[in-house]
């Protein structure tokens, strides 16, 4: 029933909305919740519960009312107690066969005396177990799961503030004031749609003692330094202030100097028979129905006392139409106090001392019509002294459990105080302070001081002042919980857990079979484990167990709470997934050619190009063979390349790499082995000398990060001169290779391909196709053949050259696959293929790469000693009868002797060339010899017969790659080369945010020790702090990215310096080819706020910073300004990038 | 989210770092005996908890630096660049 207007309710009854719950018609208001508008209709029972099907309503009416949880269309177990009316909402109650007043499956409620605690486990295990599981999901279990849900895409955001208070009630308002005044950013959150907490509620009949809440609320509403979040409920606590903030549509990644935890505290249930009945609801639950959504708890009622609380929430049933039949007090004497008094002087009976021993069901309303008392003492009943009250509602007022999961998760370590029945924070982490209830404070002035302690405290822990005024708190005189709100009953029924319908007996019979530790009753029982994750049945249990063992709750213990605090949608937690993903310059290149794309790390790489009415394997073998027999090209731009500069540059190479460099004649180019300090090989590549002082080495397409990051650290601690240059995503790489490789470069280039000339293992820098490029002669794929080195803008461009001017020889690309069997057919190997984590340079035949002589390389020391030792695997060739025609073995597949494993097949394949199966296999080495046969087990357990061969399998004198074949005279093409940018569109504009393409915006970078000199003697200002930037006078600017490198992004000034040969010391150029991006609108710091962490509204533009960090998972150079912020990031990560944030400015809308 | 403090680039989640182990003091390799270099690589004698140096590199900057962590309660107490330490300014 609605009640009369009421000062301060949250519903608008201007604004009707009209519902349907289960196929009928009902109306509430705006402002509502779903349980709320129900009750209003007098519809009470909510839902069923999840055991025994038992009608079930209204508790908490504060999130935890888990027999409320409601079908909402596609969504599945929503929350009644707090989720908001809207308009045409179709709800559907959960776990019900039939309707909620006539669920078919309450015959369960009746054999419950059959379904003990464990009846489950004991019962159903065994052959039968899935069966029955299955009958047993299908009647218990909540909400429906559609599968067809389309997917939600919620944004995620990062926010920041000095002092984030979790809870809006007295406390934490006035902390949060307190905190304001002390001039810092403040953010208060609370899990409500309004401030106020039980300040607005617990009025004991009388709006004047909702003054001081009211006053708060204003004074914080208007405060500059605070924003209030509401409906934001704070989900967990992690480590340094990180602590997500869950809203309806999002989660808020929030990071805090301090945390004060305000979150007062659950109130909880008594245990009796019935205690579930509909209407038999929690103290505070009738009245926040009453003050929040004027709705009539009950006609009569029976207040169940165990606090004074209670006697404050039976003058607000009295003052709002209730008739308060009695008040049964557990407790022998009740304190004197002005509720007390005036209850009496209401003349509302109080019986003290005495319990509700049993509640009775209406059979036609199946709410409660009538309480048992008995006289009670410390949990033992007299039910010969029964006396029998008519009412329709009963409120538990017997106690409280604080709301200190939060506390707990941020390790705060607790005291029992028995004075108050309760935990309370005792040694709280630096920065963390809690106020309030959760910190037993109870009294409204003792919240509102306790507060105030809390954010001088804060205050002080900031560094804004220097002492805190000392105030005063005191704890409750008399206890607001009681010590043992349980009353037992033969007949049973009394329940401790309402998610699960546990009953007092099932923690005796648990404890009585052995599981008696607090942990243990939990996973047993059940207990807590329901969704609302103990909040109603944590605090009894733990009574409960105490009595059993006759010890003190702290001797008990609790059980960890940990994160979430509340449950969370999944959609929610998946937030914005990013997932970077990498595309080469020549990406489109592909696309247009019918690439299907392979995910290699972050790279999407052609796994080989499709032909119209041809399938994978043809593909792939068509390739192998056009490099074979003509000319092929693959983009192998996914390597990783380093330059490597500076006097010591030969020398550090050399305590780097297995082999010698410091030697190496410029222009040449060596493998190269990387060990880690166990002498396992982690990766390989090569090593070109462009000049005395210049080398650039590649390495695998998956170390690249980590070669170079791993280079960098050896740089720092061996303090040599020599600079390091990461130009795996500046440079792109193309691979020609074949027999007419020759005829197609010269085409395009003007360098002297002649043999002598550029001979096999030579590098070369010259003009293709008029970009300036390096290109080295190396045969991985044993042909005849050239790597490509050029700027990545250009790619584009070199290898349309490269297919136009190969296209009478008909050039093809290939892809990985293809790349994979021609080197499985020279025995070339993939390191992290071939290789393992144990793998050393000897088991693979690398010890030519290795010159043991050297004064020191890493993991030159770890090999001196395995060169002692026994080896214990060789990786040999093998290969297959070419008439065999059975199941070909894959990788992994073991290689048996006598029954017992002897090997593995790392690598194999059909090779076209050779028309038979070849591989690579780890054998024992007694197996390693030419001509020994290997048995290879399939997975179906087929032995098969293979042959050790030896390496390469093709062209075993390696002629293909090092001798010249006459090559046709193709005309020369004279190109002109446009740079073309990794974004797809230069400008548009998406909900007022504009997204503009700065890629190709002329830029160049500098390195080395000597660069702040250079650029002083070019009359450039030069930033002074790390990590800002110039405004250049020719419009541009100078950025100092970290403490030595230089970029200039400005079209006059980088014309004129690119032009300029660099003659004074170690300075080095650095090539630019970053994707670039500028962001500018209204809503930028919000679209910047979901993809990256860094805290824009505290940003100094004054300073003129820069940030190097990451952003959607990608790292990122950001030069932010008040109107506008430019971003770059590798080139390869451009277009990810773009679409990521593209994709975040739609969802502004 | 932990946070961690690069000497260069300032305060930043520890999802933007990766730890590259502990700064140890090298044996010499050629001094050592086979048995003691075999327990520096890959027993690691000092691997109880306490206060250690480690290296740590912020990743979209590269750079490296040194971080003084108990590794018992993750408690980070100074973070500074290598060349800091030898050149005797920590």
């Amino acid at each position: 029933m609605r009640l009369p207007p009421i000062v301060g309710e949250w519903i608008d009854r201007t604004t009707p909305l009209a519902f349907e719950f289960a196929g009928k018609p009902y109306q509430g208001y705006a402002g509502d919740c779903i349980t709320s508008a129900l009750l209003a209709n007098d519809q009470w029972i909510l839902g069923r519960s999840f055991k025994y099907h038992r009608p079930r309503s209204v508790l908490s009416l504060a999130n935890h009312d888990i027999n409320t949880l409601v079908q909402w269309g596609d969504r599945p177990n929503v929350r009644a107690d707090v989720t908001p009316l809207q308009a045409g909402m179709q709800l559907q109650p959960v776990n019900v066969w039939g309707s909620v007043s006539a669920d078919l499956l309450g015959v369960l409620d009746w054999l419950s005396p059959f379904l003990p605690v464990g009846f489950y486990y004991k019962t159903f295990h065994g052959k039968l177990f899935p069966f029955w599981e299955r009958v047993i999901r299908t009647i218990t279990g909540l909400g429906r799961v559609d599968f067809t849900t389309p997917h939600i895409r919620t944004p995620k955001a990062y926010d920041f503030c000095d002092v984030l208070v979790i809870g809006g009630g007295i406390a934490g308002l006035q902390s949060a004031l307190t905190c304001a005044e002390g001039g810092v950013d403040v953010l208060l959150v609370e899990e409500n749609p309004h401030l106020g907490g039980s300040g607005l509620y617990d009025l004991a009949g009388d709006q004047a003692n909702a003054e001081l809440a009211r006053d708060l609320v204003q004074r914080v509403k208007r405060h500059g330094n605070i924003r209030v979040l509401t409906d934001t409920v704070a989900i967990a606590y992690y480590a340094d202030h990180w602590v997500p903030l869950l809203q309806k549509e999002r989660i808020i990644k929030l990071r805090a100097k301090s945390v004060i935890v305000a979150t007062g505290a659950y109130e909880q249930p008594a245990v009796f028979r019935n205690n579930d009945l509909p209407k038999v609801m929690l103290s505070s639950a009738a009245q926040r129905l009453i003050y929040r959504y004027a709705v009539s708890p009950a006609q009569q009622a029976v207040v169940l006392a165990g606090n004074q609380f209670a006697y404050r929430s039976a003058l607000d049933l009295h003052h709002n139409g209730t008739v308060v039949e009695a008040i049964v007090d557990l407790r022998p004497t009740v304190p004197e106090d002005e509720a007390t008094n005036r209850v009496r002087s209401l003349g509302i009976p109080i019986f003290t001392g005495h319990a509700i021993y049993e509640a009775i069901a209406d059979l036609q309303t199946l709410c409660v019509k009538e309480v048992v008392l008995c006289p009670w003492r410390e949990g033992a009943v007299d039910p010969r002294r029964a006396k029998r009250i008519r009412c329709d509602g009963v409120l538990m007022g017997v106690g409280y459990a604080p709301a200190n999961n939060l506390l707990y998760q941020a390790g705060v370590s607790m005291r029992y105080v028995p004075q108050i029945e309760q935990y309370v924070p005792h040694v709280l982490p630096a920065g963390v302070f809690a106020c309030g209830r959760v910190n037993g404070v109870y009294d409204p002035e003792e919240k509102r001081k306790d507060g105030d302690r809390a954010g001088e405290e804060a205050l002080m822990y900031l560094g804004i002042k220097a002492n805190a005024t000392h105030i005063p708190i005191s704890l409750p005189a008399v206890s607001p919980s009681h010590p043992y709100p349980i009353t037992p009953h033969p007949k049973g029924k009394n329940f401790v857990d309402c998610d699960e319908d546990l009953q007092l007996k099932d923690y005796f019979n648990a404890v009585q079979e052995g599981f008696s530790s607090v942990e243990l009753l939990k996973r047993y029982s059940t207990n807590g484990m329901g969704p609302s994750q103990g909040k109603h049945s944590n605090m009894n249990a733990i009574r409960i167990l105490a009595h059993i063992h006759q010890r003190s709750i702290p001797e008990i213990g609790t059980t960890t709470a940990r994160p979430l605090v509340q449950p969370v949608p999944l959609s929610h937690l998946a937030g914005r997934g990013f997932q970077p993903e990498r595309h080469t310059a020549l990406h489109r290149q592909h696309q247009q050619l019918s690439a299907q794309f392979t995910l290699m790390g972050d790279w999407l790489r052609p796994a080989y190009y499709a032909q119209e009415g041809k399938g994978q394997e043809q593909c792939i073998q068509e390739e192998v063979l056009a490099v074979r027999q003509g000319v092929g090209l693959i983009d192998v731009s996914s390597l990783g390349k380093i330059e490597i500069l500076g006097s010591s540059a030969g020398q550090f190479l050399e305590r780097v790499y297995t082999g010698k460099f410091a030697n190496m004649k410029i222009g040449t180019v060596r493998y190269a082995v990387l060990l880690d300090k166990a002498g396992t090989v982690i990766d390989d590549g090569v090593v070109a000398r462009l000049a005395e002082e210049h080398f650039y080495c590649t390495t695998t397409s998956s170390g690249a990060g980590n070669v170079y990051r791993e280079l960098v650290r050896l740089n720092t601690m061996w303090r040599m001169d020599c600079t390091l240059v990461n130009a795996t995503g500046a440079r792109s790489a193309i691979n020609i290779a074949g027999k007419q490789a020759v005829a197609v470069l010269r085409a395009l280039t003007d360098m002297d391909l002649s043999p002598e000339a550029f001979p096999y293992l030579a590098v070369r820098q010259g003009l293709i196709a008029g970009v300036p490029a390096i290109a080295m002669r190396v045969g991985f794929v044993g042909e005849w053949g050239y790597e490509i080195h050029i700027p990545a803008d250009y790619a584009e461009a070199v290898w349309q050259g490269l297919m136009e001017a190969g296209k009478a020889l008909g050039i093809r690309a290939f892809g990985v696959e293809a790349q994979r069997v021609l080197r499985l057919e020279k025995g070339h190997i993939i390191v992290g293929q071939d290789t393992d984590g144990l793998t050393h340079p000897y088991q693979v035949g690398l010890q030519w790469a290795v010159k043991m002589d050297k004064p020191f390389f890493v993991g030159q020391r770890s090999l001196q000693i395995i060169q002692k030792q026994p080896q214990t695997q060789q990786l040999v060739g093998f290969t297959l009868s070419p008439d065999y025609t059975g199941t070909a073995p894959q990788e992994c597949h073991l290689v048996i002797q006598d029954g017992e494993i002897a090997g593995r097949v790392t690598s194999i394949a059909y090779s076209p060339t050779l028309q038979q199966y070849i591989g690579l296999a780890f054998v024992s080495p007694h197996l390693a010899e030419i001509g020994q046969k290997l048995a290879i087990r399939l997975s179906d357990g087929v032995l098969v017969t293979a042959t050790v061969s030896p390496t390469p399998f093709y062209d075993r004198e390696n002629q293909a790659q090092q001798l010249c074949t006459p090559q046709p005279d193709l005309p020369k093409l004279s190109l002109t080369c446009q740079p073309t940018s990794p974004i797809p569109v230069p400008e548009q504009e998406i909900n007022g945010m504009r997204i503009t393409d700065i890629s190709l915006e002329p830029k160049i970078g500098w390195k080395g020790q000597d660069s702040i000199p250079y650029l002083l003697n070019r009359g450039l200002t030069v930033p002074t702090q790390p990590n800002t930037w110039q405004a250049l006078p020719t419009g541009g600017l100078l950025a100092r990215l970290g403490l030595g490198e230089f970029l200039v992004c400005d079209a006059v000034l980088v014309e004129t310096l690119q032009g300029m040969a660099v003659s004074e010391g170690r300075v080095y150029p650095v090539l630019r080819q970053d994707a670039g991006l500028q962001l500018k609108g209204d809503r930028l710091w919000e679209v910047l706020c979901q993809v990256c962490s860094l805290n824009w509204r505290s940003i100094n533009f004054n300073a003129r910073p820069l940030f190097l960090t990451t952003m959607a998972g990608v790292n990122v150079l950001v030069i932010p300004t008040p109107e506008a912020v430019k971003i770059w990031c590798d080139r390869s990560y451009g277009s990810y990038l773009y679409q990521t944030l593209v994709s975040v400015c739609h969802d502004l809308a | 989210m932990k946070l961690l403090t690069c000497p260069i680039n300032g305060t930043r989640p520890i999802s933007e770092f990766i730890c590259g182990g502990e700064l140890e003091l090298e044996l010499d390799p050629q001094a050592c005996s086979d048995e003691e270099w075999a327990a520096q690589v890959f027993n690691r004698p000092h691997n109880t908890p306490c206060v250690k140096r480690e290296w740590w590199c912020h990743v979209p900057s590269v750079t490296w630096f040194i971080v003084e962590r108990d590794t018992g309660s993750d408690r980070i107490f100074k973070t500074y660049l290598y060349s800091d330490l030898v050149e005797g300014r920590v």
